[in-house]
């Protein structure tokens, strides 16, 4: 277990995770389940037990859509959405660790997609 | 007349004109004037929730002041604009850490800390218009038209921050439908999320989302479907697979209004 790492995803989250009764609500209701690999309610157990390494190297941290559903629906309180946030941020504020660059963006592109989800995208995947 | 300090967004400048040019002509017509800050720059489109992130939050903080300084409540009508606003506003007036380290960047004359009122769209027609006033106001309205509200993820939650309904009940746009004179649809999907920014690198996720959400409406004998969202509106017309039309609210608003020629006969 990586202390700091640990200590630096609770700070940035905010989130106290010896909230979390494991009740599974968050995972039932994320509209991304079947995309995690690792499920809201085990972000929540395995940064409590400092087993963080996993879930950066894990593409669940892409998956979450940011639906704010796990948070407004967990009885306790927890917001697992801001415990996926600091993991992923964890990772892309490594060096040379963005998760999505300018240049695939021409690709990506059609002539109705809006500028909302790039900046989106950007925000999420990249420092 | 209100005055209201408005705020577009980058989209809205772009891809989602019909959003904004239908915002602007039917809050005149209801007798608010709509004042756009001399110069702003785009939210980010996300609100990054971690504590330690500040200068992805200082558009939002910037955008605020602008309104503080013009004296006006804030109104925007792009739900993810809106997320990001309000949440920004929520957290520089909540947690000191934060709004002291963007007010030790910012420089402004005045310290920041949260003063601006923030309104979605909706939210200024229903608390500041009136949805009767409006209905007073309708010319050609909905008649016969089941019309399915889009809420998705952004523009209730988190009900704690956001404060604009009930994120599990809502009623804001149905009310909405019902003053433009259409027959509001309940569905299951209707504050589920599209699939957002995903599209961009998952395609087939944003394809489930958003089929579930057009087929849920579709289901409870939807005519249509309204979002206050540019990429909602994309997911659910790109994406879904199903030929339910979709609207931004303000566009049918301004055709209840009569402000604008019928498209969706
Ligand atoms: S809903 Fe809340 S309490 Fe239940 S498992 Fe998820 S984080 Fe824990
Ligand atoms: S915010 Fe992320 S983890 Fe939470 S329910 Fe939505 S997609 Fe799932």
């Amino acid at each position: 277990m990586n202390k700091n790492l640990k200590e630096q995803v609770l700070r940035s989250s905010g989130v106290n995770v010896l909230k979390c009764m494991r009740c599974g609500k968050c995972s039932g209701t994320c509209p991304s389940y079947d995309e995690m690999e690792y499920h809201p309610h085990q972000f929540v157990y395995m940064v409590e037990k400092g087993d963080i390494e996993t879930l950066m190297k894990s593409d669940s941290i892409y998956k979450c859509l940011t639906c704010f559903a796990c948070v407004e629906r967990c009885p306790r309180g927890v917001e697992p959405a801001k415990v996926v946030e600091a993991v992923r941020l964890a990772t892309v504020r490594q060096q040379g660790n963005n998760h999505l660059s300018p240049v695939q963006i021409p690709d990506m592109l059609d002539d109705d997609l809006p500028q909302q989800a790039i900046v989106t995208a950007f925000r999420k995947y990249a420092k | 007349m209100e005055t209201f300090t408005y705020y577009p967004g980058c989209t809205l400048r772009t891809k989602a004109k019909d959003l904004d040019s239908y915002a602007r002509s039917c809050a005149q017509a209801l007798g608010i004037a709509l004042e756009e800050p001399s110069d702003w720059q785009c939210c980010g489109g996300a609100y990054t929730t971690a504590k330690d992130e500040i200068a992805t939050k200082l558009s939002a903080v910037r955008t605020l002041n602008a309104a503080k300084q013009a004296g006006n409540p804030l109104v925007t009508v792009c739900s993810a604009c809106h997320n990001v606003i309000k949440q920004t506003n929520y957290d520089i007036s909540n947690d000191e850490d934060m709004a002291s380290k963007v007010n030790n960047y910012l420089k402004l004359d005045e310290a920041y800390t949260g003063e601006t009122t923030v309104y979605h769209y909706l939210e200024m027609l229903r608390d500041v218009v009136g949805f009767d006033n409006i209905k007073a106001k309708v010319v050609k309205p909905f008649k016969g038209k089941k019309i399915a509200a889009y809420y998705g993820c952004l523009l209730l939650r988190p009900a704690k921050v956001l404060a604009m309904d009930d994120p599990e009940n809502p009623v804001i746009m149905e009310n909405f439908i019902k003053a433009i004179g259409g027959t509001p649809v309940i569905y299951a999907q209707r504050n589920e999320c599209c699939g957002g920014y995903v599209t961009l690198e998952d395609k087939a996720q944003a394809q489930k989302r958003s089929s579930n959400v057009m087929n849920s409406a579709a289901d409870m004998g939807a005519d249509m479907i309204i979002t206050a969202c540019p990429l909602c509106l994309y997911n659910l017309k790109k994406n879904s697979g199903s030929d339910l039309p979709v609207y931004y609210f303000t566009e049918l608003l301004a055709e209840a209004l009569g402000l604008k020629e019928d498209t969706n006969e």
